[in-house]
């Protein structure tokens, strides 16, 4: 195996045993970079030398005994996390040129810990999209299939890892944007629940949704990668003061007993059959191994995209206020006056579908229309969190495929938004209800390209989702096969 | 037709905090432009507000002090608008559920109480401010100072229920007085920290229903607040009278001319499109908390302009002057707690202190002369020590120097002298040297008794005991 091809614990053996080097580690997978990159367009930045220099420092700790799990790991976040001093564009022309102050809180915890950046990831601009089509530095290509799409929005966190080009990336998740990507790129993805992680320097698209994620090669790193970056932090208020337990307990091979509930909302005829194969393959290994299965209802689950697709771009409409051209980010050359500079400023510096949603978002507050859009969406979203909970209480996790179909091809969705969205239909309603959700890789479309089921928890139950995908990791072969790339 | 104004006020309040409402950043005035921001008050990517607790304390102080209600529960809302000084595009402020309703203050306009309603107060953010013209670093053009950006205001908002700008002026000159009592404001209307804008309409007497309002905005001083209604009250009903409409917009006072001019129509106005901060948990306000607030209040200057008479025997005036400012009434207490004759004390508080202060532009807070060092002044005037017009004299020497007052009489050997036995020799000398004035007396004169009791002073250069002097030249001359 190569250096680049490792998981955190493979490579953190054998930085702790000194046989290779945190220095060595960073530049197999920075040559790795030069060798794919133009395939896959993973990166908006990559930063070699920071990395060389980060690595150097974390040879210097192993060398000194103050090693952790993470020291030396070498990794790379979306484009969505502030890096001081490192270009951070949330794959937008608006910041383009934006080289943040500070860092973000889930990027300072790593690299405290001893973690080396190698870059930047591709994204869709904003996080908006479901294919990283939306980038203004153009589209990440997924690496098992170079003509489709890795999913987004955290397409490049997902396409980095299959293409080995990182060994544990950092996505962001909002309605499936860490899930979907995992999935179609045959990775392990998790978003965590709502206020388990720090949002502090992340830039945000929908406040009330959004959360910080690993995007990992197995379940144990994505264990590792929670546990280093979950925690109350005093800088984001709506992060939750509850302990972090060590995840990595929870990496045991049973699921005896456990009651696994299967919505019937999302297992309904016309499912696309190489998704409803692997979801009934998965179902049997689960039986196989002692899990009980029941069928549950998640009754309002129907309307999930519709509220999305309102309380998300509302936020989202508030949040992109502040690219104004006044303080940072791209200004216009041709302004005249102050209204014309903030509107040409943003008509140059966002793209179509960051529009898009600033215009729907606009809307659904608008004086008049608030009470019918903003408002009604927000009451459907409390009568989804309700159905979750209730669901929850009966069974211990629940399963759904990822996404209704494996990768789709670059432009195939990109003219029509609505089948974008739809794209989306099983993993927005976790985030409205605001739990955990983990995509797990469960096997390959008749076109060979992967395929990830889903794995929801209770609100901070996050151990026991790790369990059930440790479970499954354990019993199957999917997440040990690689793109040919 | 004769019309009845109908006036309510929206009034600003900017909060006495050491730090931003939503950050740590210094709120001290008059520093370096941008020199007291960071990634939050400066709106960048991914930085999130956290609220200051202190914010949320004065907060209950005021709505405590003003009657209302403090909510369980209150939500930060988003105000959306674009403005160069806007960092974030939106301003943080309370929509739906503020953290204090339904309260009011009590006035008192030509001997008439009257109560006016508090609609609301809330907590908000302050935009940063535009600097036109010599901007240093850029030459002549337009700057952004964002050292304001976020730093914490409360909005209390009344009801529509003055009737006249004379009214208006002393709702507001009680709120300001209060939230200067609770120390939670500076209360300054020239610098902003305390800012007013006047909702005004019309309607004719016996009508109950209002007129279209105005808003008139930058009133900064009592005096305008008086001018701007006044003024806007005769317009509308000129325009009124003269068969035009009311039009609902903003106005802006020009302190100048005294008037008010249009500053944007309805039409022209922002949708807001307020909505709950998803960056913000809701607030939730233990009853404990309120107690607690409760606890630490101060006295407020209406109860204690009633306990000084009531208690401390005092006028109503003297009450109302010692009670106008806090720290006034503080000083003035601390005394009485040493030297417990309050009438003279207010005397020396509203005469000799005051006067002081004044000429040498000092605040209480700070006056050289501590209560410590009034009361044994007063306490030589009680004993006999000096008379009262000698302790004038101490008193500027410890305005000057801070010595306690018995050492200055000690030093300048100020000691009255009551010693009869040194008076008498004194008048006998006098008497002997104004025969002709000692005639007159006995002949009936008895206004010469002043030239006498004038001339004694003298020749003891003050310091003979009044008393002594008037009880021995009484003796004397009626011989």
């Amino acid at each position: 195996m190569e250096l680049y091809e490792l998981t955190i614990n493979e490579l953190h053996e054998k930085l702790k045993k000194r046989e290779v080097s945190s220095v060595e580690a960073t530049q197999a997978c920075l040559d790795r970079i030069g060798a794919v990159e133009s395939k896959v367009h993973a990166f908006i930045t990559v930063t070699p030398e920071e990395a060389l220099k980060g690595a150097t420092e974390a040879d210097q700790r192993i060398a000194s005994g103050d090693m952790d799990i993470l020291t030396g790991i070498p990794i790379a976040l979306k484009d969505i996390y502030l890096t001081k001093g490192i270009l951070t564009t949330c794959a937008s022309r608006i910041l383009a040129n934006f080289i943040p102050p500070y860092d973000a809180t889930s990027w300072l915890k790593l690299k405290e810990r001893g973690a080396v950046l190698l870059g930047k990831l591709n994204q869709d601009e904003f996080a908006m999209g479901s294919s990283t089509e939306s980038s203004h530095f153009g589209p990440t290509r997924n690496p098992w299939d170079l003509e489709r799409i890795p999913g987004g929005s955290s397409g490049g966190s997902a396409a980095a890892i299959a293409a080995r080009q990182a060994t544990v990336t950092l996505g962001t998740d909002t309605g499936g944007s860490i899930r979907q990507p995992a999935s179609h790129c045959g990775c392990v993805g998790l978003k965590p629940t709502y206020g388990r992680v720090s949002r502090y320097g992340v830039i945000a698209y929908a406040s009330s949704l959004d959360q910080v994620g690993p995007v990992t090669r197995d379940v144990t790193d994505c264990a590792i990668m929670l546990g280093a970056v979950a925690g109350y932090d005093p800088a984001d208020s709506t992060s939750v003061n509850l302990p972090v337990p060590d995840y990595t307990k929870a990496l045991v091979s049973d699921v005896k007993g456990m009651k696994i509930g299967l919505p019937k909302e999302c297992f309904i005829a016309g499912l696309d059959p190489d998704v409803q194969k692997a979801m009934d393959d998965a179902i049997a290994t689960y039986k196989g191994l002692g899990a009980q299965f029941v069928e549950i209802s998640l009754p309002t689950l129907d309307y999930a995209v519709a509220a999305y697709y309102l309380i998300a771009t509302a936020e989202a409409s508030s949040n992109l206020a502040r690219y104004d051209g006044v303080r940072f980010g791209h200004r216009t050359e041709t302004a005249q006056g102050l209204i014309d500079m903030f509107s040409k400023s943003r008509d140059e510096g966002f793209g179509v579908e960051v529009k898009r949603r600033i215009m729907l978002g606009t809307y659904a507050l608008s004086s008049g229309y608030y009470d019918a859009y903003y408002l009604k969406a927000q009451k459907v979203r409390t009568l989804i969190m309700h159905d979750f909970i209730r669901a929850l209480e009966n069974v211990d996790a629940i399963l759904t495929p990822v996404a209704p179909t494996a990768a789709f091809k670059i432009g195939e969705k990109i003219n029509d938004p609505l089948q974008m969205y739809l794209s989306d239909i099983f993993t927005i309603p976790v985030n409205l209800a605001g739990t955990c959700g983990m995509s797990v890789p469960a096997g390959f479309s008749s076109e060979g390209l992967p395929i990830g089921l889903q794995l929801v928890g209770r609100p901070f139950g996050e151990e026991t989702i790790i369990r059930a995908a440790y479970t499954f990791e354990q019993a199957t072969e999917w997440h040990k096969r690689k793109a040919d790339i | 037709m004769k019309y009845q104004a109908v006036i309510g006020l929206e009034v600003h309040a900017q909060l006495l905090t050491n730090s931003k409402i939503f950050c740590g950043c210094s709120t001290h005035f008059g520093a370096a432009p941008n020199s007291q921001t960071c990634p939050v008050c400066l709106g960048f990517p991914g930085a999130l507000p956290v609220l200051n607790k202190k914010v949320v304390e004065y907060a209950i102080r005021a709505g405590l002090a003003t009657n209302c209600g403090i909510a369980q529960r209150s939500i930060f809302a988003r105000k959306n608008y674009f403005y160069p000084d806007l960092p974030k595009g939106y301003q943080i402020s309370q929509f739906e559920l503020p953290i204090c309703i339904g309260g009011h203050l009590d006035i008192e306009v030509e001997r008439e109480v009257k109560r006016v309603g508090i609609t609301r107060i809330h907590m908000e953010e302050d935009a940063g401010k535009l600097v036109h013209g010599d901007v240093p670093g850029l030459g002549s053009g337009s700057g952004v100072d964002l050292n304001r950006a976020c730093t914490p205001l409360l909005e209390i908002v009344s009801e529509p229920d003055m009737r006249s700008a004379d009214e208006a002026v002393a709702y507001l000159k009680k709120l300001h007085q209060i939230v200067v009592y609770l120390g939670i404001c500076d209360g300054n209307m020239e610098e902003g920290s305390f800012r007013c804008d006047a909702n005004v309409s019309v309607m004719p007497i016996g009508s109950d229903k209002f007129g279209t309002r105005t808003e008139t905005k930058n009133v900064n001083s009592f005096r305008f607040v008086k001018q701007a209604i006044e003024y806007e009250i005769e317009r509308q009903i000129e325009v009124i009278e003269d068969g035009g409409r009311i039009i609902q917009e903003t106005r802006l006072f020009d302190p100048d001319s005294g008037t008010t001019r249009s500053m944007r129509g309805k039409e022209e106005a922002h949708d807001y499109r307020y909505f709950p901060d998803p960056d913000l948990v809701p607030l939730v306000i233990s009853d404990d908390w309120v107690e607690d607030v409760r606890l630490s209040l101060p006295e407020l200057p209406d109860l204690k302009r009633e306990r000084y008479v009531r208690e401390l025997g005092l006028s109503a005036y003297d009450a109302e002057v010692l009670t106008a400012g806090r720290e006034l009434g503080d000083y003035f207490e601390a005394c009485v707690a040493l030297h417990p004759q309050a009438k003279t004390v207010a005397n020396w508080v509203m005469g000799e202190v005051t006067r002081v202060l004044n000429e040498e532009n000092h605040s209480i807070t700070d006056c050289p002369v501590t209560p410590v060092l009034l009361a044994a002044l007063l306490k030589l005037v009680e004993n006999g020590t000096i008379s009262g017009k000698i302790a004038k004299t101490v008193f500027d020497e410890m305005w000057k120097t801070e010595k306690d007052p018995a050492r200055i009489v000690e030093e300048k050997g100020l000691v009255q002298v009551s010693d009869t036995g040194e008076i008498e020799k004194i008048i006998d000398e006098i008497m002997a040297a104004n025969p002709g004035q000692v005639e007159e007396y006995r002949g009936g004169k008895e206004k010469v008794f002043g030239f006498f009791v004038g001339q004694v002073m003298r020749a003891s250069k003050g310091k003979a005991n009044p008393g002594v002097v008037n009880d021995i030249l009484l003796k004397k001359l009626k011989g």
